[in-house]
């Protein structure tokens, strides 16, 4: 990230703007503001070449909190205008912040699109599996059964996955973390911003009002080593308090099995975050508490081209062969004829 | 050789070799025939081999919302009407000179828009019962009286073309689709006109199909041929040239012209331009046109839908290119809400809004007037967006340029509000000297010196804000929908900021009064009538107009560019006359307007039928207000 500005060292702070924050206190949203200016900190990531885009939901205020260019949109359509800025301007570092309502229900569509065209921009999907915002309605990411303000008797719809949507897309970089896990957060948003092309994350985030403990499986000290494994580039999948559990491939589908007894790490699945195809990140994506102990950290990162540096690609191209254009000579192409 | 035995033949004496020319100053002709006959494309090249000799021409193409109904029905009728002159004209004309019918249902379907006594050519050979059936016709039109009274010319065309291509190893199906450039011919001989345009498109449309170019220049040339030696036509036409302001003119249509005026806005003002569309009918064309433009830093994104498509125009505009988005109203009523983003958060946008018969889905490919309540106030809040509305195909040029001028001058979305009969039709246009185009440079804001707060919501002489570009130092800025404190732009709900900024957006809207020409009125400075018209009925109005006129009647007539604001002088105009009609393709919209904004007792003369007006039409509504 070399930049002018960037010989000035940034602090955490510097990227902090004068709004007062307005998140619940306890908000999971605290702890992502903060690693988000950490992080930005640390890599030396020029302010005015950073733009936060939101759409409307609790998440979506996170503009605002940053000192960089910002824009608070409508409701999920935060994707589609990040794709226009970088259309533009493909130097700007554009981060998407989004919720699962705003992200994968209305603003699902553009979500999709974005990361099928793979445009250079971070997209990060708060998870709190419930709307804040507008105060305790089902999500849809919330479980089947859950009894919200819209749903007395339980939801009864399906929930989606946000990565096995965005590996479904050929997302070319898919990770999950979670808010409390603030070293790991650091390093998935680190990168992220590292990552050439659409960046998914998806980060576990606790409402403190709506939706308390939706995730305290993944975060309890007791239990998180149990229910969470990490994911490791080139490593056998290996997780529990004592790490003497693994996953193992049977044909296509994982299996828990218990390391010794005959079965060593190397029987295990190992993590290749750089797999050409999406096949396995869609496995891990599906492994699912309680069944299985829930994946965190990178599933995929591959390079493949991206929207906005190909658009701009062709722009280039379209000069060299036809040279800058010209009105007067547009205008005057194909028949024309003189009045006298 | 082919005549028909119901033809009334014109009144002359069979002569033989050189034939009858007789002058004419103006002459309608109609293409029609099935979707996949290659209609639009005949009228298309009639159009420009006429503006080449220098008649004024305008067409006016009508097709249906199928890209293939079943063949040979009336579902599937495709037409192109093109009105040559030479004189100045301002429409398609109303009637039918001279009508091509290659099928049953063509012909039935577009006889009655044919002149009594007109030219009428049939393709005799798809006259069979089958295709009576398809077309639901009990008995044959040629033979049951239907065509009586016509200059009836059943021609052979289909066999007559297999005939010309005969020996080129082409199917029957690829023969028989020649048979648009046999009809072409025909007409190019009956009008006298040049055929060197139309070989030269065919050379450079088949280059790398030799034998089908042969065949439709066999086609062609056989067509004309026809005219020219059997005895079926006596006689033929000469339109000459126009005289039209001197300059280097081309043929252009309303879709192109908007394209290409919007390049010329970002031109104007030394940007680049940006254009996120959906594909939606009758507003494509804009989309594709600018797509080939990519040496011109013009960058086009198809985006997942309409709302994507106006979201990402915003995006690029914060980013600081001229950004437009271009569909009908069907997908402007999905774009609305994010025109209200742009509205509260003051960006440049031009939203082209090609409006098409509504509601709901509608008549997609039929033009209407409908969407100026739609543009005007289809959104949540007090929203004011301006509107301007080109009047002729080629006005969309300069009409789009003014879109964009408004657009950065005053960091506002516009409204560029045309129709489908722009969009399709065609006229000649002098092509400016781009020297001559307006100039409008727009000024950023510079870095800002360290610490020095940046407040995005100050305001300048037009009350328009700073385009504050990301990726200039120290200008870091969050803008957003929701409401904005007055000078910071920051977050705000106070009761007094939220009156005061919902006065200033509304000032700054009607401000643009100021800054744009006064109306003018055509004819007396006072009277007993004005005629108020907008948009596309420009060309039926005036020509209503002025014939008017020549028999006699005081009217006046104004034509409105700016739907909003309006002029600053439209209330005294309206004030100097005794009546006030407004003929408009819907039920009154800019009748109410004008009602409500001035309180003058406005009378319309509404239709809603997916067809431009008829200037006979919007004539006799002026006749019959003045009385006599």
């Amino acid at each position: 990230m070399s930049d002018n500005s960037a010989l000035q060292v940034l602090k955490p702070s510097d990227f902090a703007s004068d709004q007062d924050v307005r998140w619940c206190p306890g908000c999971g949203d605290y702890s992502i503001l903060a690693q988000m200016k950490k992080v930005l900190a640390s890599v030396g990531a020029p302010r005015e070449k950073t733009v936060f885009v939101s759409g409307i939901g609790c998440s979506s205020r996170f503009p605002y909190y940053m000192n960089t260019y910002g824009m608070h949109t409508i409701h999920g359509r935060a994707p589609a205008i990040a794709t226009g800025i970088k259309a533009v301007h493909p130097d700007l570092h554009v981060w998407v912040i989004t919720g699962d309502g705003d992200g994968l229900s209305i603003g699902g569509n553009h979500l999709l699109h974005a990361i099928r065209r793979n445009v250079d921009i971070n997209i990060v999907l708060f998870n709190n599996r419930i709307y804040g915002l507008t105060k305790g309605q089902y999500s849809p990411t919330s479980p089947l059964g859950k009894v919200t303000k819209s749903t007395p008797m339980g939801v009864i719809d399906n929930p989606l996955h946000p990565l096995s949507i965005a590996i479904g897309c050929e997302a070319t970089f898919v990770a999950r973390t979670i808010d409390v896990n603030i070293k790991h957060l650091g390093m998935v948003l680190r990168r992220a911003l590292e990552h050439r092309g659409t960046s998914f994350i998806e980060v576990y985030q606790n409402c403190v009002v709506f939706n308390d403990g939706a995730f305290s499986y993944a975060t309890d000290r007791e239990t998180k080593a149990e229910t969470t494994l990490e994911l490791e580039h080139g490593k056998p999948l290996i997780f529990g308090k004592n790490r003497d559990k693994g996953i193992r491939l049977n044909g296509l589908d994982p299996e828990i099995v218990e390391l010794g007894k005959g079965i060593t790490e190397d029987d295990l699945l190992f993590h290749d975050e750089k797999a050409p195809e999406p096949s396995l990140a869609y496995l891990l994506s599906r492994m699912r508490y309680p069944e299985f102990p829930e994946p965190i950290g990178i599933f995929r990162a591959v390079e493949q081209p991206c929207y906005d540096e190909l658009l701009n690609h062709q722009i280039d191209e379209a000069r060299k062969q036809k040279g800058e254009g010209d009105l007067e000579k547009l205008f005057h192409s194909g028949d024309t004829w003189v009045v006298q | 050789m082919a005549t028909s035995g119901a033809s009334t033949e014109s009144k002359s004496s069979p002569k033989k070799t050189s034939k009858e020319v007789i002058e004419l100053t103006s002459a309608t002709v109609r293409f029609a025939g099935d979707s996949g006959d290659g209609m639009q494309l005949a009228g298309m090249q009639l159009t420009n081999t006429s503006a080449l000799v220098g008649n004024d021409v305008a067409t006016f193409p009508d097709y249906p919302a199928e890209i293939r109904a079943p063949r040979g029905t009336k579902a599937g009728v495709s037409g192109f009407q093109i009105h040559f002159a030479s004189t100045e004209i301002f429409t398609p004309g109303d009637k039918v000179d001279a009508l091509v019918a290659m099928n049953p249902a063509a012909l039935v379907t577009n006889l009655p828009d044919l002149v009594k006594g007109g030219v009428l050519i049939v393709d005799k050979n798809s006259f069979q019962p089958k295709d009576l059936k398809l077309a639901g016709l009990d008995s044959n039109p040629l033979e049951d009286g239907t065509v009586q009274g016509y200059q009836v010319h059943a021609v052979e065309i289909t066999r007559l073309t297999r005939l010309a291509v005969d020996g080129l190893g082409l199917t029957q199906k690829e023969a028989d689709r020649c048979r648009n450039f046999y009809a072409m011919g025909l007409v190019y001989w009956l009008y006298n006109r040049p055929l060197d345009a139309t070989l030269r498109f065919i050379d450079e449309k088949f280059a790398r199909r030799p034998a089908i170019a042969e065949a439709n220049r066999r086609a062609l040339l056989a067509g004309y041929n026809y005219g020219e030696t059997t005895e079926a036509f006596l006689s033929h036409f000469r339109v000459g040239p126009a005289k039209l302001s001197p300059g280097t003119y081309r043929n252009i249509m309303g879709n192109q012209a908007t394209a290409w005026g919007l390049m010329a806005g970002a031109y104007c003002c030394g940007k680049e331009l940006f254009l996120g569309s959906y594909p939606i009918t009758p507003a494509s064309d804009i989309l594709h046109e600018l797509a080939k433009q990519k040496n011109f830093g013009v960058r086009t994104f198809q985006a997942e839908d309409e709302i994507a498509a106006v979201c990402s125009a915003i995006g690029a505009s914060f980013a600081g290119a001229v950004a437009a988005t271009s569909s009908s109203g069907p997908g402007i009523a999905l774009k609305s809400e994010a025109i209200g983003l742009a509205v509260m958060i003051e960006l440049p946008l031009v939203i082209v809004n090609n409006q098409r018969g509504g509601p709901s889905t509608g008549l997609p490919t039929k033009t209407e007037q409908a969407d100026l309540f739609q543009v005007l106030f289809g959104r949540n809040g007090e929203c004011p967006v301006p509107v301007v509305a080109p009047r002729s195909p080629a006005d969309c040029f300069d009409t789009a340029i003014e879109a964009v001028r408004i657009a950065v001058q005053y960091m506002t979305p516009v409204f560029f509000l045309s129709d489908g009969y722009l969009a399709n039709g065609s006229e000649p246009w002098r092509i400016p000297d781009i020297d001559s185009l307006p100039k409008f440079p727009v000024e950023h804001p510079g870095p800002a010196a360290n610490g020095e707060p940046f407040h995005p919501y100050t305001r300048n002489e037009r009350l328009a804000r700073p385009w504050a570009l990301p990726g200039t130092p120290g200008l870091m800025y969050r803008v957003g929908g929701l409401e904005k404190q007055d000078i910071t732009g920051d977050v705000s709900y106070d009761p007094e900021n939220h009156q005061k900024m919902v006065n200033l957006r509304a000032r700054k809207v009607a401000g643009i009064a100021q800054d744009i020409p006064p109306q003018e009125v055509e004819g007396p400075e006072s009277g007993p009538l004005l005629v108020v018209g907008w948009g596309g009925t420009f060309g039926a109005i005036e020509t209503a107009v002025r014939d008017a006129r020549k028999k006699g009647y005081e009217v006046a007539f104004a034509h409105l560019r700016y739907l909003n604001p309006f002029p600053s002088n439209l209330g005294d105009i309206l004030q100097r006359y005794e009546k006030v009609l407004v003929p408009e393709l819907n039920m009154g919209q800019l009748r109410y307007m004008l009602r409500s904004e001035y309180l003058v007792d406005a009378v319309g003369l509404n239709k809603v039928k997916g067809k431009p007006f008829a200037s006979t039409e919007i004539e006799e509504k002026i006749c019959e207000m003045l009385g006599k």
